[in-house]
């Protein structure tokens, strides 16, 4: 089996020990470590030298609901415990259940999830291939080999989670040098696969917070080629309010694995409000979401095809919210 | 002493003989083995799809504490191969590398991190040289060939044969269809990576552990690149976690842990990676293929032409043998009358391809169940019924001088279309849903083995102690396919003994006598058959003696379940064995299996296709497409096999089910392909394989056409079950959305593209229609044996 690379492993007891050393330079966080530990064997951080696991901070861990009916769940939280709990809302629950394996549900975290690293096919493989390829941009060369034709790295955004908090406009709490912070989901992300998370490395996702959900039609669809194990390589996450005659008050739509962060499709929510949603609605949300995401040849599958499905794949997810 | 079952013993359904210590982790695998002072070996692969190496710098690698021996091409200089005709590979490139992960140089060292920071040490200096990644590529002429000297092609070898006149077959024909399909390489994708152990022992002797599926070809090659007798090597082949072919092979890792262990002294273990496996390979060949037959107007075959395009990868591996089955095997199911194989192998530089359950055949077999399926479709005449009218008949010879025996390849037929209800729902399911026929067949054993020689395949020794204890040794390794568990159930059949009781000693060339190997579907029949002999003998030993001390005539003595029967009167099996070894001393009995002679024919390539038996089966698939993502969902399989005898039905089941999944693989998912000279995703999360809940509901239908020679008429159910499972769900998919598709695997964009072409008034065919521009030798012609001759 691929062999780790010689790290330091440091297990904070407290979130203030964990942000003094995540400061330092060549340090990486780990929550369940389901995607950093094959990363690391890969040998995809060559600068690090110590791993900063947030296992042992208590506090971090659990599901509560506010009076308001926020839910707010802590970031160490396993993918397992969040797709089994009753009081998480039901789209959040079945995003939950499609990532990966069950094992590694019982391993990972939401908070990881929400943070995991970009992917690319030129990048999550081993040290070795790499070596037989030239470097591209995220591991020190000059050059995206996905697109070459600009000095952008396009590896994909490849969180089940994340498409749905943006559409259920969740927050995330973060825990820094100079105190804590509430950021809406969508601001954690940005569109460059070299530095897909705003927040600063000694940063730490502690909570993600998601509103009262009562009263939501929402749902998640995942494309990947098997029934599990898979990262997606497309998620459309839908969540809309209906008054009582049936037309759409809310709308969030977000797109995710065909960029480097979740794409919210704003052209599509604004063809829904004020609209009953019906086969002419959702085909005309369904286009304009398709216009939103050029995906590139960098996971499983061809770009081609992905695009193709956006459409297919929201107008799918909006039938979904018809039925209830 | 009957060959016909008396005790119940095969044919019960029972868990295998090492099921417990699977389940309960006991099972020593490869990489279970760890020894005092034992070393870490790794391998430096090469990052250069084709190269010169100019020079490998191992400085800095030796002087890192802990790092024992360094090794590069010049230590180990011997070529090898496994076949005879291609010895074209060195343990460490000598002078070239000829795919990344070609293996470079190697080091051992006190623990498996050090032995990886020691290969980042090795400085390799390359020049580059033009790469040949593609068929098309590699007909032509380069200046610099993956073998050989140029301006050459890169052509590994070629076969062009002509039984009977095809052409006039043509001429004959009311309808004549041509088609041209492509299969894509896969891997075997075993759990187990590749492994092996070495030990220098005492006086020079060196003791080899290996997951390997073939301990008597790894004895040899150890012998011949070491340059050390055989005598003074053992080779003891582990259980194996999944074989499929992998490990039929002999890879550098061998005889490198070998090579390390006997210069340092100190036991020496190297497991690959799963990226290395992918790099060391040997799986599924690409294939293009192009095949043209002609019917009479009520589908009977007149003739029919066959080409062949293999993209081998950077070695010969099992490529001669790869090349020839992929036109030997079409006329195991069908009668034709005149037939004509063109095959072509190429060199490429990627990772070399060889045997994978099913060699060489799945390609072709996809190819012509699919041709047969559009050519009843032109013909207005059922998918069944055109392979009926053309079924090969029990007790014949085929156009190419295969011997057939035992068919039950009607019954198989009639079987699963009754199953499946195929005949009254094709067509007629709703949209999207479609049901997809084929059938098949394999080999129950090569006839022919590697090397040449005159020695049985198999043989097998049992020595039966004074409590009455009986054991086994066979040199069958068992890659999970239950071969041990055979062993058992053969002989405690034989005796009356029950197969638990029994101890099995097997796969070790110092305790075992000889078996092959677990590759061409050949142990059940082979090894089998000499356990048998083995077990006929001792049962007549031990009647023959307890005759004599009873004073009464052989015939009144008979083997009972346990006991010996003297007339009414039983005695212990225990007792008897006694009286026998007071007779004659030592009981030992020995039998050995040595294919006919007459099951094959008399023509260059001929030693590859004949098989003292041929397994048969059909299949039907249903289909559940989505027409706007192209998903195609596979919700059942009935498959119907004609194993002649089911030894153990849980185990032929279980063989059955495994097929079913790994031919799934394959027609939807399963792909080993490359960007250039880099394999696109060497992981099996990139490399996709159907999990659990890919899976659909198998029913498995067993046919027994008890055959004349096997044991207890048994023939093999390893591989053939694989076989038809693939173009029956590619038939079925037409059925379902009215596309052909000529290539696989099955992917969602490729279904998406042949519905657009329909939409379009097109064909609805997606799939290859330019073959390489290749001109095959003339024919060598043979003449087809006699017409109407039964055996």
């Amino acid at each position: 089996m691929l062999r780790l690379p010689n790290v330091r492993h440091e297990a904070p007891s407290t979130i203030e020990e964990a942000v003094v050393l995540l400061g330092a330079e060549g340090t990486l966080l780990a929550a369940g470590g389901t995607d950093l530990v094959p990363n690391l064997k890969r040998r995809q951080y060559p600068g690090a030298h110590t791993v900063v696991s947030l296992r042992k901070i208590a506090d971090l861990n659990g599901i509560n609901v506010d009076e308001d009916g926020t839910i707010r769940i802590g970031a160490l939280t396993t993918l397992a415990t969040v797709a089994e709990d009753s009081r998480v809302p039901l789209v959040v629950r079945e995003a939950a259940r499609l990532v990966a394996s069950p094992q590694i549900r019982n391993q990972g975290t939401l908070g990881g999830n929400l943070c995991i690293d970009t992917r690319c096919d030129w990048l999550n493989v081993p040290d070795t291939w790499r070596q037989a390829a030239e470097p591209c941009l995220k591991t020190g060369g000059e050059m995206c080999w996905v697109a070459p034709a600009k000095k952008v790295c396009w590896a994909v955004s490849s969180s089940d989670l994340a498409p749905v908090m943006v559409a259920l406009h969740a927050e995330v709490r973060l825990a820094g040098p100079s105190g804590g912070r509430t950021i809406p989901v969508a601001e954690l992300y940005r569109l460059d696969g070299l530095a897909h998370l705003t927040k600063s490395a000694d940063e730490i996702v502690t909570e993600v917070a998601i509103p009262d959900s009562a009263g939501l039609r929402a749902t998640y669809r995942k494309l990947r080629r098997r029934g599990s194990v898979d990262f997606p390589i497309l998620g459309v996450a839908a969540a809309i309010r209906l008054d009582e005659v049936g037309s759409c008050t809310a709308a969030g739509i977000a797109l995710g694995s065909v960029a480097s962060a979740p794409i919210r499709a704003r052209a599509a929510e604004e063809t829904l409000v004020g609209r009953r949603l019906d086969e002419d609605s959702i085909a005309a949300a369904a286009e304009a979401a398709g216009k939103l995401a050029r995906p590139l040849n960098n996971t499983d599958l061809t770009s081609r095809y992905r695009k193709r499905m956006i459409p297919v794949f929201v107008r799918r997810a909006l039938g979904d919210l018809t039925g209830h | 002493m009957t060959r016909d079952p008396r005790f119940g013993i095969v044919g019960t359904p029972g868990p295998r003989v090492d099921a417990l210590a699977q389940a309960t982790g006991t099972l020593q695998y490869v990489d279970d083995l760890t020894y005092p002072g034992m070393l870490y070996g790794k391998i430096l692969g090469s990052t250069q799809g084709h190269a010169r190496v100019i020079a490998v710098d191992t400085a800095a690698a030796e002087a890192l504490p802990g790092v024992r021996v360094v090794l590069t091409g010049a230590d180990l200089p011997t070529a090898f191969g496994l076949l005879p005709v291609s010895q074209d590979e060195h343990v460490l490139a000598i002078d070239k590398v000829r795919h990344v992960g070609d293996a470079v140089a190697a080091v051992a060292a006190d623990d498996p991190d050090i032995a990886q920071q020691a290969i980042e040490l090795i400085e390799v200096s390359y020049e580059p040289l033009p790469i040949v990644t593609t068929l098309a590529e590699a007909v032509g002429i380069v200046d610099e060939p993956i073998h050989g000297e140029g301006p050459a092609n890169n052509r590994d070898r070629d076969i062009s044969l002509e039984f009977g006149d095809v052409d006039a077959g043509y001429e004959a024909a009311d309808h004549i269809r041509e088609d041209v399909f492509f299969y894509q390489g896969n891997n075997h994708a075993a759990l187990e990576t590749h492994g092996a152990v070495a030990i220098a022992e005492e006086g020079g002797r060196l003791h080899v552990f290996s997951s390997t599926q073939v301990p008597h070809y790894l004895h040899r090659i150890l012998a011949k690149v070491l340059e050390i007798p055989e005598s003074r090597i053992r080779v003891t082949a582990n259980p194996t976690g999944g074989g499929f072919g992998a490990k039929t092979d002999v890879f550098s890792h061998e005889l490198l842990a070998a090579h390390m262990a006997r210069l340092t002294g100190r036991p020496v273990k190297i497991v690959l990676t799963r990226e290395e496996v992918f790099y060391a390979h040997r799986g599924r060949h690409p294939v293009l293929m192009w095949v043209k037959t002609g019917f009479t107007a009520e589908g009977r075959i007149t003739s029919m032409a066959f080409k062949t395009f293999l993209d081998g990868g950077a070695y010969g591996s099992y490529g001669a043998a790869s090349l020839l089955y992929t036109g030997q095997l079409q006329t195991t199911t069908y009668r034709i009358p005149a037939y004509r194989f063109e095959g072509l192998r190429v060199f490429t530089n990627k990772p070399a391809c060889g045997p994978k359950r099913g060699h060489g055949t799945p390609q072709p077999r996809f190819a012509l169940e699919v041709h047969l399926d559009k050519a009843a479709d032109d013909l207005g005449i059922d998918p069944v019924k055109i392979r009926e009218r053309n079924l090969v008949e029990p007790n014949t010879r085929t156009v190419n001088h295969l011997r057939i025996t035992s068919c039950g390849l009607a019954e198989c037929i009639e079987r699963v279309v009754d199953a499946s209800g195929y005949l009254d729902r094709r067509r007629r399911l709703a949209a999207g849903r479609g049901v997809g026929f084929a059938i098949g067949a394999y080999m129950s054993g090569a006839g022919l083995p590697i090397y040449f020689n005159d020695m049985p395949q198999s043989e097998v020794m049992l020595k039966v102690d004074r409590g009455g204890g009986v054991t086994v040794f066979s040199m069958a390794a068992d890659c999970g396919q239950g071969s041990t568990t055979m062993l058992a159930t053969v002989v405690g059949e034989a005796l009356g003994l029950d197969p638990s009781e029994l101890t099995l000693v097997t796969a070790d060339t110092d305790l075992t006598p000889i078996d092959l190997g677990s590759y061409s579907s050949r142990v059940t029949f082979m090894a089998g058959n000499a356990a048998l002999d083995a077990a006929l003998e001792l049962a007549d030993r031990i009647r023959t003696a307890v005759a004599d001390d009873s004073g009464v005539g052989l015939e009144e003595v008979s083997l009972g379940k346990g006991v010996v029967c003297v007339g009414d009167r039983e005695i212990p099996w225990a007792e008897a064995v006694r009286v026998t070894e007071a007779r004659w001393g030592l009981l030992v009995t020995t039998g050995s299996y040595k294919p006919p002679t007459d099951i094959k024919g008399d023509y260059r390539g001929s030693g590859v296709g004949p098989s003292p038996a041929y397994s048969y089966s059909a299949c039907v698939a249903e289909v559940n497409c989505d027409p706007e993502t192209g998903f195609v969902s596979v919700e059942s399989v009935w498959l119907a096999h004609d194993v002649g005898r089911s030894i153990n039905p849980l185990l032929v089941r279980g063989q059955i089910e495994g097929s079913v999944h790994m031919a799934l693989g394959e027609v939807l998912m399963e792909e080993q392909t490359f960007r250039a000279a880099l394999h696109n995703g060497p992981s099996l999360l990139d490399y996709k394989i159907p999990t659990v809940l890919e899976m659909p509901r198998v029913e498995s239908i067993l046919v027994e056409s008890i055959d004349a020679e096997g044991p207890f008429g048994a023939k093999e159910v390893g591989q053939g079950p694989l076989l038809p499972v693939i173009p029956a769900v590619v038939n079925a998919v037409h059925d379902a959305l009215g596309i052909r598709l000529d290539e696989i695997p099955i992917r969602p964009d490729t279904v998406l593209a042949a519905l657009a072409d329909l939409d379009r008034g097109g064909t609805g065919r997606w799939g290859p229609t330019d073959l390489p521009d290749y001109t095959f030798r003339p024919p060598q012609k043979v003449e087809p044996p006699p017409a109407g001759v039964r055996l």
